[in-house]
């Protein structure tokens, strides 16, 4: 009979217990790189930033495309450690919004920007997206290793968008990628709305 | 013996109800309500008709405009739609937002009837002017729960797909009977507007 009443406030306890929140990391069970890679393409905030800056990258020609290929995800990683070592998320999380918003401005505008500053660019994105990540993947507990997968895989991402954008050659396919920017502008502003009226 | 079917009925449930507890919370935060944003901000531009047939009536616009119009202003109108919702979110209120939108389908179908040639600033001014009204009724309808990101992107994804098939049917202005074909379609989107119009200011 005793069994009865333990096995309820066993049961009660179980209800009572919240589950581990992984926030926006993955659990693929396939180790801590491919979480890595699965939450670049699963997290469109980090994606869709990640996409514009290889269209900037594309749109201001070969050199640009190059350095901007290697500067993100070099930076992403270095910041992702530096935020790991810290564990603290002392960056606005308006960030992401800022991110789209500049660089799918500068998309849209389709003016040649130096190949210097579209690195730097890179760099920035890298960095403060990284320290994101980084600070996450230490709050919840995981492996540092969950970076690289995410930089191998905006490295992957970054080549194959910036390699096409280079490729273009008709007048039509340039303004598609304009398009896309402004596109992109509009969801960070709008992001940037939700983020400031604090409906997110 | 009473004791022990009980013990016995206790036990499958208490199993069912642990694995059923226990698996939701560990994968109820990852990712949660972000394909339903996505979809909700899909859907909402195509839930009005005025704002459908006034974003078919900027691509219409721009088809018959020709270039550089035929870029530009759907290059404009999601930036300038984006900067009235966001108004619309930090909570800055806008007069007569129906009755705009309503206009802005009544005239964009006239420019279109009329085939009016008006200079360039003048026409992205005027598609400007309007989207700011459509992303302050349309861009801050986030449905709780959902990932305002991903309902973004829906939206200003849903709106220049508008646009788009808007100028690839105003792409049938390269022929004399699709000139045509192009204003009496202008005429039909005016005469909504006026309906739409009507209905705003009843």
């Amino acid at each position: 009979m005793m069994r009865r009443p333990l096995a309820a406030i066993a049961g009660a306890a179980l209800l009572l217990v919240p589950g581990i929140a992984h926030a926006h990391l993955l659990n693929t069970g396939l180790g801590p790189v491919y979480d890595g890679i699965s939450h670049l393409f699963l997290s469109v905030e980090d994606l869709l930033p990640v996409a514009a800056m290889a269209l900037l990258a594309g749109l201001n020609g070969p050199v640009a495309g190059r350095r901007a290929l290697f500067a993100l995800p070099a930076a992403w990683l270095a910041g992702g450690f530096a935020g790991y070592l810290v564990a603290v998320a002392i960056l606005p999380t308006g960030i992401t919004a800022l991110s789209l918003l500049v660089l799918g401005i500068l998309t849209a505008a389709d003016r040649r920007i130096r190949p210097a500053i579209v690195t730097a660019l890179a760099a920035a994105l890298g960095l403060l997206h990284g320290w994101l990540n980084g600070a996450a993947i230490a709050t919840a507990g995981r492996e540092a290793m969950e970076l690289i997968g995410i930089a191998g895989a905006i490295l992957v991402v970054a080549a194959l968008v910036s390699a096409l954008v280079v490729s273009l050659r008709l007048s039509w396919a340039r303004i598609a990628v304009r398009v896309a920017g402004s596109w992109i502008a509009a969801t960070g502003l709008l992001l940037l709305g939700w983020t400031l009226s604090g409906r997110l | 013996m009473k004791s022990d079917i009980a013990r016995h009925a206790l036990h499958p449930r208490l199993v069912w109800l642990t694995a059923a507890f226990l698996a939701l919370p560990a994968w109820a935060h990852e990712q949660q309500g972000q394909a339903a944003g996505f979809v909700s901000g899909l859907q909402h531009p195509l839930s009005g008709l005025d704002h459908v047939l006034a974003m078919v009536a900027v691509g219409l616009w721009g088809a018959q405009l020709g270039a550089p119009a035929i870029w530009l202003l759907p290059v404009t109108f999601p930036l300038v739609m984006a900067c009235g919702g966001f108004l619309g979110l930090v909570g800055v209120p806008l007069p007569g937002v129906e009755i705009a939108i309503a206009a802005s389908a009544m005239l964009l179908g006239a420019m279109v009837a009329a085939q009016l040639r008006p200079p360039l600033w003048l026409a992205a001014v005027a598609v400007a002017f309007f989207a700011v009204f459509h992303g302050h009724a349309h861009g801050t309808e986030l449905p709780s729960g959902q990932s305002g990101l991903l309902y973004s992107v829906g939206f200003v994804a849903a709106t220049g797909c508008l646009h788009a098939t808007g100028i690839a049917i105003g792409l049938i202005h390269r022929w004399p009977q699709g000139r045509i074909a192009l204003r009496a379609a202008g005429a039909a989107v005016a005469a909504a507007g006026v309906v739409f119009l009507w209905g705003a200011l009843a």
